[in-house]
């Protein structure tokens, strides 16, 4: 069992890079504000507030109310972030997301803090591993899941000149910034992070950087795994997923969330009307049992040896 | 405009709206006819003696807002946007048809001069908060209004957005509450009640007028600007008749969404003159 990743060298919470990036935003628009439920501290806003305390706008604990003075403030020219727990921003006011944000069409940034499994003991009311299967059927919201410190603080900019909803997917899980050149953020896209030709492990989040490692440990004992870093599940790069079936033959999709409706859904709805392979979905079947984050990872198998683990068996469901 | 010749095209107006929103829910046999009934004179009131809006700029920046939380009385709403000038009068008989920009509930998407999208209730009040946060934070002058019905108000998020605009001081803020006493099955008052409604608004931070909802007169000085400004949001329940004006659907819940027969529809037209 691994150290708590917090005290791991080279690892960061991608919060500081939202908070950084929200502020630097902010000093060169006047039009972005930041909405909060009482969440100035887990939003790591502190700054933003010292600086622009007449943009900050702390409704307290009513998310309701939160999203919909979203709603709000973009049909009065701002563009507001609007920032809590995922769980509570998705789960609580899912109703005025769906209407307010996404059937509205409003140009309104929802950012989901310590989103997946982060809270860890706190348990299932405080997890948000739903959010996905809850927003990928609002198809007028892009959800974005950034994979570290640096693709974090360019999804904030780019959702900050993008004109419409945007939910932005962040965790207070320390990550290591991924090794990968030429990095470009583009929205709709996967991130090719590693070529391989015998299976394609499709990750988000916190687990990209699970999956280079497993891909590194495969790659010791001869299998060539490609890695997509799927930043964006709505819309989702289809035309990346096809390629990975066609010429790997074989998926395994990771993340930290429901298996049932979202990274690992969404590829499956694509492949099996278009090229069936076989796949493996890893994240969370339910409601998981109480444990620390590094300890549900490891249960549900959400580590290096778990993901190659799964990448083996993939591969062995290949026909022929 | 002096100010009896202000009523009296608000009264003509909102009798053209009930005609021609009662002709949208005869033809398309769908709709919620009480509940526009018991608002309309409020929104014409608003539209045609209120507010400052130019419907070939709809998007003006300092237009004053309405959201229309109920947005299930489309008929209300509908009449009233396209007496504004919004859109013509051919886009009325669309009402609820396949494709139709007329949705059975608001879509700003579809329409000029929608604010907001609105049909599931308890909705309208944060985003109008939202509205008028904008504008204080910009130092607009722009005003919002948003209506209510009164058995939406059972809706908590209602009251996650009251308290916030109590403690923010919005002086731009009104809340008009139509207040018809009825929901969809029967009266406010046997479903959950509501009263005393306006020492719940007084105790969240509001101002609050009572007022007969079809009196023009104590509509439009309840919704001007008074001199000098408020330093709270307004709160006016508005007491209305739901199905007001056609004898047969007043204070009848089950006019919420009936529609009227050929026979109901011409005693109607003979009545609302």
């Amino acid at each position: 069992m691994a150290a708590p990743a917090a005290k791991q060298e080279g690892f960061y919470d991608c919060r500081d890079a939202w908070a950084r990036t929200i502020e630097e935003l902010a000093e060169n628009d006047p039009r972005i504000v930041a909405v909060v439920n009482d969440s100035v501290g887990s939003s790591k806003l502190g700054g933003f507030q010292k600086k622009f305390p007449d943009r900050l706008v702390n409704v307290g604990i009513a998310e309701q109310n939160m999203v919909g003075v979203g709603a709000g403030l973009a049909n009065g020219g701002r563009i507001p972030f609007v920032s809590a727990a995922s769980c509570f921003l998705t789960g609580r006011a899912l109703e005025q997301v769906k209407a307010d944000i996404a059937y509205a069409g409003f140009n309104v940034k929802l950012v989901g803090q310590s989103s997946g499994v982060a809270y860890g003991e706190l348990g299932p009311t405080h997890h948000s591993i739903e959010d996905f299967a809850w927003l990928r059927p609002l198809n007028n919201i892009m959800v974005v899941v950034p994979a570290d410190s640096w693709e974090t603080a360019e999804a904030v900019k780019w959702a900050a000149v993008h004109e419409g909803p945007v939910y932005i997917r962040l965790s207070r899980m320390p990550v290591p910034d991924l090794a990968v050149e030429n990095r470009r953020f583009q929205p709709g896209k996967a991130e090719l992070v590693r070529k391989g030709n015998d299976v394609t492990i499709i990750a988000c989040g916190t687990m990209v950087h699970l999956a280079v490692k497993a891909a590194e440990e495969l790659e010791a004992e001869g299998i060539s795994a490609r890695i997509l870093n799927m930043a964006t599940i709505t819309p989702l790069d289809e035309a990346a997923i096809s390629e990975a079936a066609s010429e790997t033959g074989a998926i395994v999709t990771v993340e930290e969330a429901n298996i049932h409706g979202g990274l690992g859904g969404a590829v499956a709805e694509h492949t099996s009307a278009h090229l069936p392979v076989p796949i493996e979905r890893m994240g969370f079947p339910g409601f998981v049992p109480t444990g620390s984050v590094e300890w549900l990872f490891d249960h549900f198998g959400l580590t290096a040896e778990g993901i190659a683990r799964s990448a083996r068996k993939a591969i062995g469901r290949k026909r022929g | 405009m002096l100010k009896n010749d202000i009523a009296d095209t608000i009264r003509e107006k909102a009798l053209w709206m009930r005609r021609r929103a009662f002709k949208m829910v005869f033809d398309a046999q769908l709709g919620h006819p009480g509940g526009d009934f018991s608002a309309i004179d409020i929104i014409a009131t608003l539209y045609f003696g209120v507010m400052r809006y130019d419907p070939k700029k709809p998007d003006m920046p300092d237009r004053d807002r309405f959201i229309m939380s109920k947005g299930h009385a489309t008929g209300a709403l509908y009449t009233a946007l396209c007496a504004a000038g919004y859109y013509p009068e051919d886009w009325l008989s669309t009402y609820m048809q396949p494709q139709s920009k007329l949705n059975g509930h608001p879509n700003r998407n579809y329409l000029p001069g929608v604010e907001t999208n609105t049909g599931p209730l308890g909705h309208g009040l944060p985003v109008a908060l939202g509205i008028a946060i904008a504008g204080h934070m910009t130092n607009s002058d722009y005003r919002t209004f948003v209506l209510t019905g009164d058995g939406e108000l059972q809706e908590g998020s209602n009251w996650e957005a009251a308290m916030s605009a109590g403690n923010r001081k919005l002086g731009k803020f009104t809340l008009i509450v139509d207040r018809n006493r009825l929901q969809q099955g029967m009266g406010t008052e046997e479903t959950n009640g509501l009263d005393p409604l306006d020492d719940k608004f007084r105790a969240f931070g509001w101002d609050v007028e009572v007022i007969d909802g079809h009196d023009v007169d104590a509509l439009v000085s309840a919704l001007s600007e008074q001199p000098g400004g408020r330093s709270k949001p307004l709160c006016i329940i508005a007491n209305t008749i739901k199905g007001k004006g056609v004898s047969f659907m007043e204070n009848k819940a089950s006019w919420h969404h009936g529609v009227p027969n050929a026979e109901q529809f011409k005693i109607a037209m003979e009545e609302l003159v």
